[in-house]
């Protein structure tokens, strides 16, 4: 199925919270409301000539103002892919989890959790997962400033907080 | 009563309760353990022999290779990648050269594009020998490790030749390869197949259908396809449960389509479609294919400058794409974004072994302790990768 199609799939069934869809780039994505990924990613999976049995990729990332999810779908059976996304702000970042859907989502929640502060709303087990539990904030954002030190271990080296200032 | 011997009495006084009454028994496996191929850390709970639960803790090995990508130009970001999964690096990095030449629209030269199909088999067949050595090491057998290595060591060589490095290559670059192939180097490659395509019959005399062997790893850990499919695993993990799904022939890169190859599937000919046995046969089908790829690629490869495309300045124009190859530990996704700028804005590795190790709390319930080490193996798991 064309990526026109799934979005026309999409709207009939879901209207309002079904954003965006933009075919101009490399991959057409279709932009979907944080708090209504759960039922969508249902649709997606459960519906007999959709099929999206294999979530590829889960990535958070920061888009400056907001946080963003990218869903990279794929469907086994019938070879088609989709590109969704949505955006929540950094004041509140919630978004439905998908990990009951796709137990694929569940480790990549969590690092979108670890890394960005992105919170999956009725995740099983929303813990950090590459950093350690008592980490402070989250690396990934732009605006990251890391720690000196954790546990006594220094983090920055002294030289390359020098080499930062010369570049600024 | 009359004491007979100089026992204290108390230790007689012992209450035991009935009916007997045990308690779950926590266990840490790893971080620093062989079997866990790395640091990883796996928190078990077990009743006696039995594993109730098991938790996978990892980050050992985090390297924060997202983050260094967003400071790095383009170019600079292959080595880094190669340190992925350092079994496999001529995959990792033909992956994100792949992604970002199809941002910047850029065709490859033919004989670049050869020599990245010569590499990354033959890489691929370098790390399922380490796969079969080590998996010989979890189950028990030590010799097969050496088979593995001895074979490994002549790809090494040859990569050592065409690349100056020994693990980690830096040979595939946006645009093309780093150096052209020196003089003699496909015959040598040629020579190389003919000498490890009769080795196949000597690792299953000793490994693969070896009695112990056999029941140490068929009908243990078994993954259902559609379990399979729904934690997202990949590659020879998601073959062995008999899933017919290969990027390379399912969603064709490079110049894959130009091959003639099999993808090897789980059978259940020991045991349950699904089984660690599965898992490891379908490695050592696939060195076979591999070794054909190779030697198809070499009778094919055309004369040419394989440095000819290689841009001198790399520019990717603002966009975002999402792709993905078959590593031999199976999917390895780059999902990257540019701002057009000098350096990606963002750059996610959807790691195959991160989603392969994700499904071991699933089949580890209600296994032995034992057998856990053997699922473990059979996952074929890199930390490098998981960690990134």
């Amino acid at each position: 199925m064309e990526a026109k199609e799934i979005y026309q799939r999409l709207k009939d069934a879901f209207q309002d919270d079904i954003l965006e869809f933009n075919a101009e780039v490399l991959q057409p994505f279709i932009k979907i409301s944080p708090d209504k990924t759960e039922e969508i990613a249902q649709f997606l999976r459960d519906k007999d000539d959709l099929e999206f049995d294999y979530l590829m990729c889960l990535s958070g990332l920061d888009l400056g103002e907001n946080l963003g999810v990218v869903y990279h779908l794929y469907s086994m059976k019938f070879n088609h892919k989709i590109v969704l996304k949505t955006e929540v702000s950094k004041e509140q970042p919630n978004v439905n989890s998908v990990a009951n859907i796709w137990r694929t989502a569940d480790w990549h929640e969590r690092e979108a959790y670890d890394l960005l502060g992105i919170n999956f709303v009725n995740h099983p087990d929303l813990r950090r997962i590459l950093l350690p539990d008592d980490w402070e904030g989250h690396p990934l954002r732009k605006d990251y400033q890391p720690p000196k030190s954790w546990h006594g271990i220094p983090v920055t080296l002294a030289n390359e907080e020098e080499q930062d200032g010369a570049n600024e | 009563m009359a004491q007979t011997n100089n026992f204290p009495e108390t230790r007689f006084e012992l209450e035991i309760p009935d009916p007997l009454k045990t308690d779950e028994f926590i266990l840490n496996m790893g971080p620093q353990h062989p079997s866990t191929h790395g640091v990883l850390r796996v928190l078990l709970k077990t009743d006696g022999e039995i594993v109730e639960s098991a938790t996978p803790y990892i980050g050992y090995l985090h390297r924060t290779f997202e983050k260094h990508a967003e400071r790095m130009t383009w170019p600079q970001v292959v080595p880094y990648v190669d340190r992925m999964d350092y079994l496999a690096s001529m995959n990792n990095s033909l992956g994100y050269a792949l992604a970002v030449e199809k941002m910047m629209g850029l065709e490859v030269n033919e004989r670049a594009q050869y020599l990245r199909i010569i590499v990354s088999e033959l890489n691929r067949i370098a790390s399922h020998l380490v796969f079969l050595g080590t998996y010989g090491l979890d189950v028990g057998a030590f010799t097969p490790f050496l088979y593995g290595f001895r074979e490994r060591e002549r790809i090494i060589d040859l990569f050592e030749e065409i690349s100056g490095g020994r693990l980690l290559y830096n040979y595939i670059w946006i645009g093309g390869v780093a150096f052209d192939a020196p003089d003699g180097w496909l015959e040598k490659v040629n020579e190389f197949c003919d000498y490890f395509e009769p080795k196949i019959k000597e690792y299953n005399d000793l490994l693969t259908f070896n009695k112990i062997f056999i029941e140490r790893t068929a009908n243990v850990g078994v993954i259902p396809a559609d379990l399979a499919i729904n934690y997202g695993l990949s590659g020879p993990t998601l073959r062995g449960s008999g899933v017919n799904f290969d990027l390379r022939k399912n969603d064709p890169y490079c110049i894959y389509d130009r091959f003639d190859f099999n993808v090897c599937i789980g059978k259940g000919e020991q045991g349950t479609v699904g089984d660690s046995w599965d898992r490891y046969y379908v490695r050592i089908e696939e060195m076979v294919e591999s070794a054909k790829i190779v030697r198809q690629a070499v009778n094919q490869i055309p004369d040419g400058d394989a440095k000819e495309t290689v841009p001198r300045n790399v520019r990717v124009p603002a966009g975002e794409i999402y792709f993905r190859t078959e590593t031999p530990r199976g999917e390895l996704g780059y999902y990257i974004v540019s701002d057009g700028g000098k350096n990606p804005v963002r750059v996610k590795v959807r790691a195959p072994a991160f989603c392969n190790l994700s499904i071991l709390p699933a089949v580890a319930r209600g296994t032995m302790v034992a057998d856990l080490v053997a699922i473990l193996g059979s996952l074929d798991i890199v930390l490098g990768e998981i960690d990134r």
